[in-house]
């Protein structure tokens, strides 16, 4: 088994998948706890659905790199996403719905009708459970990766006491004085590039369950903020790199393969939580 | 100077005006109770003096040293904070966020003001705790140390009871009073209990379809005043004693039949704007006023009705 694992690391692009991996895996897990908290799981749903259509989209418009495409989509739609948690006609939880839904349905209605490829169901199956997607990275799209990742952790770090602050209590951040909705737009943007990174990991089906999975499990064993959050990045990690292990072991697509496992974990973590706390 | 001084106030939402024409003025060391009928706008007037929604028209302005951030809060519960992880201690720490400029950690002065605090409250062994495990009363008590760490001079305790039982009422009763009396922290409470707010309260502010603000003495002489806890009474003896009280019932039983702008019009001499802000059932789209107040099945049938019905169930628990 290790020979097999040694030899498979000799190709660069395993490498890069595992790199890649474990950094979204990362991301998705710092911001997954304020997500669940503030009753927004969906909100990352909603997301890598609009980002699905951007990238039908940009493969109509034969972009050369879609990232530079998708990324500003997506990061315009999670701040009207998260913008409508304020006064509109049209409440979140239904604005996501329907975000969501309509640039799924856009998406394929466009990659069907302007498709160049071959293999059609093939690419849409891809993009949606991005079952081949993180072996074919560049190393340029490895570096990006890297470098919003970096981005991504060193802002969660920074802001971490204000994103506790508004995630906790947002009317009490308010009025001391917290400029409360530049931190959400923050965190909706940071949102929107982690969706945009997690998609060529998972796919766009299944970043939900990295965003979520790991931050519930950390909830289930641990009762304080920081605590929860060191706790949710370590299990998104380890979760992320057992999944691509077990991937390239087994020959099984990587996202639903780390979703499993994120699964497993999260079974684990409540049976952990009952033998702590009793009941 | 007043600390807080809030002249010829309107609030309401989306053109729909709640109360019209309000000012007050709160002094250094006042305890002031906000006392009215669900809807009448109490919860508004709140986040204007908080800054959460501004006016639709008329000015607030702070003085005395306290500027408009300095205003500690004591929020209601929301949903959220029911299953949220979090120690007390990084929840009373996050009372110090909005010192000054911008860093991202706390410092040690800070850490510092977060424990004395949590020691003020009584707390220091659930520091570590949860805060979910906590029982109400305890759960308050973090939401004061952490309003604490925000400001020394003015408080804002949204209904600091709801939800409390009657020992833990009178606890926190008697630590408010404490701040108020010993510490010198200006109180400005929303409350249901007008009992509470009349035994404790310096000045009484009455918002509804008329307004008073005064000292309490004078609040217990005035027509609000007497209305107001008359209806209480009346509710516990579940009786009618005197044509005041029945004044309120036939007013409820004219709501009940829907039609409140005429038959209030007729009683009083109300303005029509008031009248409007009574009817404003259905129309009035904010979910957020809402969920701070009873759930009202029916409509408005039961406004006074259901002010007895909490402060009887209050007095009961």
């Amino acid at each position: 088994m290790i020979d097999t694992l040694v030899y498979y690391f000799e190709f660069p692009f395993v490498r890069y998948a595992l790199i890649v991996g474990v950094l979204i895996a990362l991301c998705s897990s710092l911001l997954g706890v304020t997500l669940v908290l503030k009753r927004f799981s969906f909100i990352g749903d909603g997301l890598s659905h609009v980002a699905f259509g951007a990238i039908a989209i940009a493969s109509v418009l034969n972009l050369s790199n879609d990232m530079f495409f998708v990324l500003p989509a997506t990061v315009i739609c999670a701040v009207l996403l998260l913008r409508t948690g304020q006064n509109t006609k049209i409440k979140g939880d239904a604005a996501v719905a329907m975000i969501s839904v309509g640039a799924l349905a856009v998406g394929y209605l466009l990659m069907n009708i302007f498709s160049t490829s071959a293999n059609l169901s093939g690419d849409v199956c891809s993009t949606l459970f991005g079952s081949t997607s993180i072996l074919t990275l560049s190393i340029s799209e490895v570096w990006l990766c890297v470098v919003l990742s970096i981005a991504v952790v060193v802002i969660f770090v920074v802001f971490y006491n204000k994103i506790f602050a508004v995630t906790f209590d947002e009317d009490f951040a308010k009025a001391v004085g917290t400029n409360v909705n530049t931190y959400n737009l923050l965190i909706a943007v940071t949102i929107a590039i982690i969706i945009v990174l997690a998609m060529n990991l998972v796919g766009s089906l299944l970043i939900s369950a990295l965003v979520i999975f790991p931050a519930l499990s950390a909830m289930r064993v641990f009762r304080s903020f920081k605590t929860v959050t060191i706790c949710s990045a370590v299990v998104s990690v380890i979760c992320a790199t057992l999944g691509i292990l077990i991937s390239i072991l087994a020959g099984t697509p990587v996202g639903s393969t780390i979703v499993v496992i994120d699964i497993l974990a999260f079974f684990a973590a409540c049976v952990a939580g009952r033998v702590r706390y009793g009941a | 100077m007043a600390q807080l001084s809030c002249k010829n106030l309107t609030l309401g939402y989306e053109g729909d005006v709640l109360v019209r024409d309000l000012s007050f003025e709160v002094n250094k060391g006042d305890y002031l109770c906000i006392v009215g009928e669900n809807g009448s706008g109490k919860s508004t007037l709140m986040k204007t003096i908080l800054n959460l929604r501004s006016p639709m028209s008329g000015t607030i302005t702070t003085g005395d040293g306290v500027t408009a951030r300095e205003i500690g809060y004591l929020p209601q519960q929301t949903i959220v904070q029911r299953d949220f992880p979090a120690s007390v201690w990084e929840i009373v720490l996050s009372g110090c966020q909005a010192r000054g400029k911008f860093h991202p950690f706390y410092t040690k002065e800070e850490k510092r003001m977060a424990r004395e605090n949590i020691e003020r409250m009584g707390i220091t062994e659930y520091t570590e705790r949860c805060y979910r495990e906590l029982s109400g009363g305890q759960q308050q008590r973090v939401l004061l140390a952490r309003a604490l760490c925000a400001t020394r001079k003015i408080l804002l305790l949204d209904e600091p009871v709801s939800g409390l039982d009657p020992k833990v009422t009178n606890d926190m009763y008697t630590l408010i009073e404490h701040l108020n009396k010993d510490e010198g922290v200006t109180i400005i409470m929303v409350s249901h209990d007008v009992q509470a707010a009349v035994r404790y309260a310096t000045h009484i502010l009455h918002v509804g379809t008329t307004i008073f603000f005064g000292t309490k003495e004078k609040y217990l002489q005035s027509r609000e005043g007497r209305l107001f806890t008359a209806s209480i009474e009346s509710d516990e003896n579940l009786t009618i004693k005197n044509p005041a009280q029945q004044d309120i019932r036939n007013e409820s039983e004219n709501i009940a039949t829907g039609n409140v702008s005429a038959s209030r019009k007729e009683k009083n001499d109300r303005n029509s704007q008031e009248a409007k802000k009574d009817s404003y059932d259905g129309d009035m789209s904010s979910d957020k006023q809402r969920e701070n107040e009873q759930p009202k099945a029916g409509g408005l049938q039961n406004e006074s009705g259901d002010v007895m019905h909490k402060a009887g169930e209050e007095a009961g628990k």
